[in-house]
Formats: C-alpha cells, structure tokens, sequence
C-alpha cells in the first residue's frame, strides 16, 4: 500500500522549482516576445518567421537537423547491434567509451575538427599523401552536419542500446526456431522491439541539433546561418530581444508540434516522456 | 561465416571510435606542441604542462568548474531523484503536467534558458558562482529524473508491498527493496548532470557574474585570439583521469565478478 | 515514506542554505577595494593585472568580451555593474549619445601626459571636447596576404577581394562594419554613408563577393592565414603582425582606396561603483612599464609614447604595427550609426549571411 498523497509530497520542492526555474523564465521571454522594445504589444516579434531570411535559415536548421539525424541513426543503429551482441563481460565499459569523449570540453573538440578539416588540415594530408584529391569541407554545411553527427551520435547510441538490451533474447531465438532468417527476425522483431530506443533518440539528436548555434559558428565559418544563429544573433549582435524572443518561441512551438508528431507514433506506455 | 561478420563487426566499431576519438587525439598531441599557434608543429614540448600549476587564471577557472559542477550535480540529483519518486506515486494527470514542464529545459534552445535565467536571477540575486549553480540544476534537473523515472516504472510494486507486509517500514522498505533498484538510474543520472554541467558553456556565459571564469566560459573568449596552449594539457590531464577512473572502476567490477563466480 | 521525505527536504535546505551564506560572504568582501574591469579577450599581459592587484590592493574582477556587440549586449544587460571599459570608437560615441559615460577626471592621471597627443586629437572624433576616453591601443584594417600565392600590385586594390581566381581563397572579416567598409571603399563610397541607395549597393556587391570567400572570421583569421590554408585576409593590423611572427610568407598592406582607423580607448561607465579605483587603473594603464608589457603581448600600437624607449628600430619601423602617415591619411574613424541605419545595415548583413 503506497499512499500517492505523502509520496507525492517528495515532488513538492520540485514543483516550486519548476515553478520558479522554469516557468517564470518562460514569462520572462514570453512578455518580451510580444512586447516592442518600446513595450507596447505586438504581435510582428511572432509572425517575423515570415521573414524571408529567417524562413530560409529555419528552412536550413530542418534540413541539416534532418540529416543530422538519419546520418546519426544509420551510424548508430548497427553500433547498438554489435555491442548489444558483443560477447564479452564487460560491456559498461564499451558503452562508457561513447560517452568519455564528453570529459575534454564541447569547444576544444570542435576546434579540432577545425584543424582537421580545414584546407591544409589533417584530413587533406592524408589523402593527398595517400594520392586522392583533397576535398574542401571545412566552412561548408557539410562540416557543419558532420560537427552535429559527432555531437549527437553518442544520444543516438546509447538509447538504441539500452531498448535492445530490454529485448527477451527467446522471442529471437524462437523466430529463429520457428523458420525466420536473420533479415526476418531483424526487421519483424528486432526493429519494432527496439522502437521506443530509437523514438527517443531521434528526438535526443533532433531538437538540439535545430536549435543549435556554436557548431555552425565554429565549422560554418558565418556562411552557414541557422535559426539557431539568427536567435543568438539577435539577442547579442543585433541587440533586439523581443525579436530574439519571439523567434524562439516560434521555435519551441515548431519543436512542440514536431515531438507530439513523434509520440503519436509512439503508442507506448510511457508515450508522455520524452527522452 | 561467423569469423568474416565478426570482424566487420569489430572494423565498424573500431572506426566508429576513430571519429570519436580523432579530435581527442589531435587536442593531445596540439598539448605537447611548443607553438603558440595551433597551425604549426613547433617541437615536442612538457612545458605547458609544467606551467599550468602557475597559470593562476586558469587554476582559478579550473577550481570555479569543479565547485559550480559538484555542487550542482549533486543538487540536482538530490532534487530530481525525490522529484522523480514523487512524480511516479502521482495521479497520471498531474504527473504528466510536471514532466511537461520538465522537458522544457530540454526543448528550449540553450540560449534562450540561459537568457531567461538571467532576467530573472538579476531580478533576485547578484549574479556569481551561485547564480550559475541554479542555472546548472535548472538544466541537469530532467537528465536525473529521466534516469530514474524509467527504473521505477520497471520496479514491481509486489515486491515493496511484500516487504511492507512483512513488517517492514516504508522506509526500510525503500531502502531494502527501491532503493538498490534505482540506485543504477540514480547514478547514471548524476554522471549525466555532472558531464553536462562541465559541457556547458551557453547557459554559464549568460548567468555568470563578472570576475567568474568556468573552463567553457574562458576558452570562448580564447578561441578567437589563439588558446593557452596550458588549457590543451589541463584537458587532457582531464580527460585521462577520467578515463583511468573508467579503467578502475572496470576492473573492481571484474575482480568482484570473479570472486562472486568462484 | 514520510521519514524519508523530511531527511530529503533537510538535506536540500542544508545545502540550499550554505550556498546562499557561502556566496553571501562573498558579496560582503567584495564591497570594499574591488574593480570590475570589461576588456576585449586577450588584451592585456596577465602579469600587468597582477601587479596592479599587488601595487594598489584592489581586487581586479576582470571580464572578457570577444566583439563590440558581444561588450554593448553584456553591459545593456545591466546583469553587473562595469566600473571601467576598453572598447572601439563608434562603440563609445554611441554610448556617449545615450549619456552612459561618466567625466574622467584627468588630474588624476599623472601618467596621461604618456600619451601621444595625436591620437588624443584623431579620438575626439568620438569624444568632441575629449572629456570621456583615455586611447589604449590603435591600429587599421587591411589585407593580410601570402606573398607566395598574391602579389603585392594584386592585393594594393580592395578590388582583389572579387577576383575569381581566389576562389575559396579569400577569408572576409565576420565584422558588418568592417565588411561594410570594404565594399564601399570598392564602390567610392564613404564609409560612414547614411544613404539607403549606398548601403544597398554595398549589400549587393557583398552578395556578389560570397561566392569567392572561404570563411567569414574574426579573430582566427591569423591561424587560418599561418597554416596558408588561404590566400588573402582582411583582418586588423595587430593580428597581421602576429601572423607574420609565425609566417614570413605572409604581409599586410592597407589599399590604395583607403580604410579604417580605429581607436580602442577606457571610459568610465554609468555603472561604475568604484570611480577612484577606476581612475587608478586607467593610470596604470597609462604607465611606461605596463603599457611596454602590454603593446609586447598585444602587437597592436601603441599610443603611449615612452614605450618607444623600450624597443629595437626593427619593431619602431615595422609598418604593420606602426601605420605610417601616409597611410593614416588614407583612413577614417567611423562614425556611430543612428539608430535608423544600425537597425537596417544590421538587418542587411543578416540577409548576406543567410543568401
């Protein structure tokens, strides 16, 4: 017998710091959204997404996002596979390594994709040694999306891994039993049991990768201007918060609308939690 | 057969790290390198490493990370575990209104918790090294409650009510039968919040008060000018200590596993 | 269950509670003999700030910003109160035109006479009856360029910028003033033009130009050019001389058509808590030994006379640091824009990133 009402208590600090934390900021950038910086009320901070320039950078954010994740995705998938089959004690400590590149700062590990990519960089070396034409990346969208699939792969992984990981290992040696080969059983059994993994991934790996700015500024070489840029922008360069304002409250909204599209297809249990 | 796809399986993973570990390698050897440029390899050096002990701006950054990540790791542990034991005994409709709000901080673009935050902190409080641990729990919160949540669902409540049957109290109950079934997600959630409090540089910038410098924080104004080169070896002194303390809790792990099968 | 709940809730409180008094004390200490000082990144020599610590026993909280925008969003934030600021020119008459800038009080910079009275003269075209701003350092902008892949005819032409030959060659300034300039010095402009017409043809030959640029950077661009991973730059003069520290390949010119000066001076904020510590820091600033150390970590020039002293005849006449006068003379300072022009170029380099 679990009394709901005294355990339910525990969650009070953390209603009022939702509260506070969380909420209240909301405010904050909703009343600058539909304030002019003069503070009278308007509307032309929202429907500013109708911007030419701000339609293509959003435009732009999708489809690098997209990308992004389909990249990640396909990397991901046959990683979570192998390591899932991996027969080996220890596979906490492969799985740690996806997330041991973490410990040497964000920046520092982009600036190294810098000096690899750049013209005369690691990459060209190697391939002009080796006899290849070399390849301009660096400060293309190219580099860019290659900065997020690197940022983002390890939330592709390990969430894949740990819905694998769920699965009874007999319903796949039954299928096996009952005549399913391995293509079968791979995309009858162990793609439709590993959905909620990869639901929560492709989330995981999305909605950063849209709003994100510091790896186009980094990789992008300021031709590569995403929502994510045009929104710091105007908070820092341009000085216009209420546009900032309501420009990423049109992004939340676009963000909302796509994860409620996603969990609709996610009919789980758990279909109210995101990640 | 079986060989020629193991081996697939092992080439895959082993390039899958190679792009990992790549720019890793490059910032190691970039922390030996005696130029000031990062473009020109200027001989092999130990001095950035033997000068970082007397580099006070960045022994001063490097103590400012660690108080503002401790604290609001563990803060946002202790929070967001009880938060999320209180969430899971909640009647369905309120607790799917406190992971709504949960999730904004995961929604919202960095820069626009970051901002907010400060609107409402320079409402409240000077801006400092405190300032910037709420922000920190503000974002690691929902990473702990994510990680427990999911542990608790798969709990079976037989267990906790058999134990409460027998006598136990609700307490002891917890401690005997939830905690240790949690504990996994507890811990993985602190990890979390620990590795992206240290992550994190957006939401620092913009709650920081003047004069407080976290690792990120300095290393954005650098990026531009040219880094110390002093900041490649902290990083890397970093980033292999927590890979040894993989490597050791890897191997208790396996000497206790031994011990148990003998 | 309820046990539990109140070790919890005590556990958090406790901590709660020693944060607050923990950082309560530290906002008692710091009432007394501090400075919060707001500087570009990587402008002043470690050692000067520590000696100024230990000379005067002021604690010096010093902030660093990366743009001019990065510094105007930090201090319109209002989030800290600055009590001195180094920052460019039209930055400060801007500042100045809000009335954010508080008087220097001059007689008490003994070291001030140090400064050279021609660039006190070329700043009063930000700070009229010079009441505001002591100059720290100045330079120009221009084209850095690897004199293995661009001559030097080439490059004496902002023209050189548009040449398809360069293709992916060519690193722009990531600055939309800077940028600004360059285009309307192409198209015989002036560089501190209000006029709508102009400034969209400065936009359009912007567009025109992307095609042919590798990267839009700052501050990195002297890496960019070490590594030659491009031809030509434009950049600032301190950063051009740093790239030729590492490069000898490399040059700086300022074309024919003419360019910027600019002029990065102290001025004391509205904010400011601490005016007499202020002062003592601008004196500082002023002064032979730091400022020596400073311009020798800095590599941009100096306005302060007596460093001259200190230093050899190769570095005194090295044109990159030091512009000549023929070369100040083809320069202009910028004007700060009206409110009108910033919101509408801002919104045009906007459109140039995102074409």
């Amino acid at each position: 017998m679990i009394n709901r009402l005294r355990t339910s208590f525990l969650a009070t600090p953390y209603a009022v710091w939702i509260l506070i934390c969380t909420i209240l900021p909301l405010f904050y950038i909703l009343g600058y959204a539909i304030t002019t910086p003069e503070g009278s009320f308007t509307l032309s901070n929202l429907t500013a997404i109708a911007d030419p320039v701000h339609l293509s950078s959003l435009w732009l954010s999708i489809k690098v996002a997209f990308v992004t994740t389909i990249i990640c995705l396909v990397l991901a998938y046959p990683v979570a596979l192998i390591l899932h089959n991996l027969k080996i004690s220890n596979k906490g400590f492969v799985v740690f390594l996806f997330i041991l590149p973490m410990w040497m700062n964000f920046m520092l590990r982009i600036l190294a994709w810098q000096i690899i990519l750049s013209n005369n960089g690691i990459l060209n070396s190697i391939l002009s040694a080796i006899g290849l034409p070399t390849v301009h990346i660096l400060y293309t969208k190219a580099a860019v999306t290659l900065g997020m699939v690197y940022d983002f792969l390890p939330y592709m992984i390990l969430p894949i891994y740990n819905a694998l990981s769920k699965i009874n290992d007999s319903v796949i040696e039954a299928a096996a039993d009952l005549g399913a080969n391995w293509w079968t059983t791979f995309t009858k059994i162990t793609i439709p049991l590993s959905r909620d993994g990869i639901l929560s991934g492709i989330i995981m790996v999305f909605v950063p990768a849209l709003s994100s700015f510091v790896v186009s500024n980094l990789l992008g070489g300021g031709k590569v201007l995403l929502i994510g840029n045009v929104i710091e922008q105007e908070f820092t360069l341009a000085r216009n918060w209420n546009l900032g304002s309501g420009l990423s409250i049109i992004l939340m909204i676009f963000v909302l609308v796509s994860m409620s599209i996603m969990n609709r297809l996610d009919d789980s249990e758990n279909g109210g939690m995101l990640v | 057969m079986k060989k020629v796809k193991d081996t697939a399986s092992y080439l895959y993973l082993g390039l899958i790290f190679l792009f990992l570990y790549a720019p890793i390698l490059v910032l190691i050897v970039l922390s030996f390198n005696d130029s000031m440029s990062r473009t020109i390899w200027g001989g092999f050096t130990f001095k950035w490493y033997a000068n970082l002990t007397s580099n006070d701006s960045i022994m001063d950054a490097l103590g400012t990370t660690i108080r503002i990540t401790l604290a609001s790791s563990i803060l946002a542990t202790i929070l967001g575990t009880s938060a999320a034991i209180g969430i899971h005994y909640m009647k369905k409709r309120h607790a799917a209104i406190m992971l709504g709000a949960t999730n904004i901080p995961l929604l919202n673009a960095d820069i626009v918790t970051g901002i907010s935050l400060m609107l409402l902190f320079t409402r409240f409080t000077p801006l400092g090294e405190f300032s910037v641990v709420l922000a920190h729990i503000a974002f690691s919160v929902p990473y702990v409650i994510f990680n427990v949540l999911p542990r608790l669902q798969s709990l079976s409540e037989a267990c906790f009510e058999a134990a409460m049957d027998l006598g136990a109290t609700p307490w002891y109950a917890f401690y005997k039968v939830v905690w240790p079934e949690i504990f996994p997600g507890v811990l993985s959630g602190f990890l979390m919040a620990l590795t992206m409090s240290l992550d994190d540089f957006t939401i620092t910038y913009f709650t920081k008060g003047a004069g407080v410098n976290t690792l990120s924080t300095m290393l954005y104004t650098q990026l531009r000018k040219g880094i110390q080169p002093e900041l490649y070896a902290l990083s890397t002194i970093l980033f292999l200590l927590a890979f040894v303390m993989l490597l050791a809790t890897n191997f208790k792990g396996n000497s206790k596993k031994e011990v148990a099968e003998k | 269950m309820k046990k539990k709940a109140i070790i919890l809730l005590n556990i958090f409180t406790v901590l709660l509670a020693n944060c607050f008094f923990l950082t309560g004390c530290g906002s008692d200490a710091e009432s007394t003999d501090t400075l919060v000082v707001l500087n570009y990144g990587k402008y002043i020599e470690a050692d000067v700030l520590k000696r100024f610590e230990k000379e005067t026993g002021i604690k010096v909280k010093y902030e660093e910003y990366e743009s001019v925008e990065d510094m105007y969003a930090k201090y319109k934030a209002g989030s800290i109160n600055y009590d001195v600021i180094c920052t460019s020119d039209y930055m400060i008459e801007t500042m100045r035109n809000e009335g954010e800038l508080i008087p220097i009080d001059y007689n008490s910079l003994p070291n001030y006479k140090n400064i050279d009275p021609a660039i006190i003269e070329a700043s009063e075209a930000f700070d009229p009856s010079h009441k505001y701003t002591v100059p720290y350092f100045y330079g120009t902008v221009g084209i850095l360029y690897n004199t293995k892949m661009v001559d030097e005819e080439t490059v004496s032409s902002w023209k050189s910028l548009w040449d398809p030959a360069y293709k992916n060659q060519i690193v722009m300034i990531n600055s939309q003033r800077d940028a600004f300039m360059v285009a309307q010095e192409v198209l015989g402009y002036d560089i501190n033009t209000t006029n709508k017409e102009q400034l969209d043809d400065t936009f359009n030959l912007l567009c025109d130009e992307k095609q042919y640029v590798y990267a839009y950077l700052q501050d990195e661009t002297y890496e960019c050019m070490i590594s030659e991973d491009a031809a030509m730059a434009v950049c600032y003069s301190g950063e051009a001389a740093m790239g030729m520290e590492y490069n000898e390949d490399l040059a700086y010119t300022v074309p024919k058509e003419g360019g910027n000066l600019w002029i990065d001076s102290w001025f004391v904020p509205r904010t400011c808590k601490h005016y007499d510590a202020a002062m003592k820091w601008i004196d500082f600033m002023c002064e032979e030994e730091a400022a020596t150390e400073n311009f020798e970590y800095v590599w941009y020039a100096t306005p302060n006379m007596e460093v001259a002293k200190h230093e050899d005849e190769e570095t005194l006449a090295d044109e990159t640091v030091f512009p000549t006068k023929e070369t100040l003379e083809r320069c202009k300072l910028y004007e700060a824009y009206d409110n009108d022009t910033l919101d509408y170029t801002t919104t045009l380099w906007k459109k140039l990133k995102a074409y």
